[in-house]
């Protein structure tokens, strides 16, 4: 027979342990604007931590978002200093080897920018005989070869270069990743330009996506998170943010 | 070594070969020409003459030839003068704008090498070509010249296949060159080493032709062992 106080004791430390597990430890990198970012404050802010403490309110948990260098940000999980990394981490193969992956929580397009008032359309018989610039070792070059073959393609070094080949009239356009364009055109010298057609978001051309990474095996906080993402797509709480941040969707969905 | 993937690249390749065969023929073409009114111009009485030469040698000499070929080809560009200007259309072309940087380059150290070259020619030879009534013209001609090839082209030959090696700056302004295919190939296939590989090995075979024809032309010009 077992005392009645070592019970309560393990009673207490059961009930302890369900209370911290609904305290959830998200980790992000607070270096990575306007995803993750540190503001003069001192607070992080930002379209990841914006989706974690609505997914944190959807699952009624109690939140705590720190930030982690991104080359620790793994190893940090591994060692359950947080429970949850929402740091605009794509889905790797590699990756999922170390941790486990929610379903992708945004997914930027690849986009098609080009001169305001140009009547380039984003398809095959719209970009037939055009020149588009892309970045080198990128997928986009891929995605231009295959999905618009009569598109005349120029690669190079970085997105800056290319930009300034758009700026000069080299280019006809550029197929680049949304979220980064969006940010230029925005910028002086990119307000001359603007997006065209709908962004690609194929899997295969831009991967799944970013992904909500928890420790390998932790079925039980994924399929928690996996819901609360649901609904939150669901019921307009994802819209609304996104719309904060970007005039288009981001929703890997 | 995937040796399929290096045959498989050869192609491939081969087209970017054509590419900086053209951008060096047409530099070092281009190049030549202006080198050798630069090294007379350097050697001048004329004191503007000599400045002038002097600030372009200088410019070029002194500046890496990736930011000369930014300068002009996206430096240029940013300016509506010069995109509504005649000149855009070939400014507009990246094959123009890396030729012009190639010559430009070139020229300023062929320049240097000919000069060297004319300065070796012992002072009495030009006196005594002037006294038994030569012009500037002829003495130049028949005297200075044949003697400065001769001094200038170990010289020349080196920068030569400096200009094939240094082509392949070209691909950082979208040019597909050797350098440029094979850039693009190995993020592709994700094999670097083969491809570099196979781009190295056409670079030395180019390197290696050219070599061997400058060696040639040295032992031609060789009077002394033609002679003996």
């Amino acid at each position: 027979m077992i005392p009645k106080h070592i019970l309560a004791a393990a009673l207490a430390a059961f009930l302890a342990h369900s209370a911290a597990a609904d305290t959830l430890r998200i980790a992000t990198e607070g270096a990575y604007p306007p995803f993750n970012f540190v503001d003069e404050s001192g607070e992080v802010q930002g379209f990841d931590v914006e989706i974690a403490k609505a997914l944190c309110a959807e699952m009624k948990a109690d939140c705590e978002i720190v930030t982690q260098a991104w080359d620790g940000i793994i190893p940090g999980l591994k060692a359950g200093k947080y429970d949850a990394i929402v740091a605009s981490m794509s889905i790797t193969e590699k990756r999922k080897k170390a941790v486990d992956f929610t379903d992708p929580y945004y997914a930027a397009g690849a986009a098609l920018i080009a001169p305001k008032g140009s009547d380039i359309t984003y398809t095959p018989e719209g970009l037939d005989g055009k020149t588009i610039g892309v970045q080198r070792a990128t997928t986009y070059a891929t995605l231009v070869e295959k999905k618009f073959p009569g598109a005349t393609l120029k690669t190079y070094d970085t997105v800056e270069n290319h930009n300034l080949d758009l700026q000069a009239g080299r280019l006809d356009g550029v197929v680049a990743q949304q979220v980064l364009m969006y940010n230029w055109l925005e910028k002086e010298g990119g307000d001359a330009f603007e997006f065209k057609g709908d962004p690609v978001k194929d899997v295969e051309y831009i991967g799944s996506g970013a992904g909500i990474a928890v420790e390998k095996g932790n079925t039980e906080l994924l399929d928690r998170l996996n819901g609360a993402l649901d609904t939150i797509q669901q019921n307009g709480t994802y819209a609304e943010i996104n719309a904060k941040y970007f005039p288009f969707s981001i929703s890997a969905e | 070594m995937n040796f399929d993937v290096m045959i498989e690249a050869l192609p491939d390749l081969i087209d970017g070969l054509w590419l900086t065969l053209g951008l060096v023929a047409l530099a070092l073409l281009v190049g030549f020409v202006i080198a050798l009114p630069t090294a007379l111009a350097r050697l001048s009485p004329l004191v503007p003459l000599r400045v002038v030469a002097g600030a372009y040698v200088f410019f070029f000499r002194g500046t890496p030839l990736l930011v000369q070929i930014f300068l002009i080809y996206y430096g240029l560009s940013q300016f509506e003068g010069v995109r509504d200007s005649i000149l855009w259309p070939v400014l507009r072309e990246p094959f123009w704008c890396t030729l012009i940087a190639l010559a430009l380059n070139t020229g300023a150290y062929t320049a240097e090498v000919f000069r060297g070259g004319i300065l070796s020619v012992p002072h009495n030879q030009i006196e005594a070509a002037r006294a038994v009534g030569m012009s500037a013209v002829t003495a130049f001609r028949r005297i200075i010249w044949p003697q400065t090839i001769r001094q200038a082209l170990p010289a020349y030959g080196n920068e030569m296949i400096l200009m094939v090696k240094a082509s392949s700056l070209a691909s950082t302004v979208t040019l597909m060159d050797i350098t440029g295919v094979a850039r693009t190939l190995a993020s592709e296939t994700y094999m670097p080493i083969e491809i570099y590989t196979m781009a190295a090995m056409i670079y030395l075979a180019l390197t290696f032709s050219m070599s061997q024809v400058i060696h040639l032309l040295e032992c031609k010009m060789d009077v002394t062992r033609a002679r003996a």
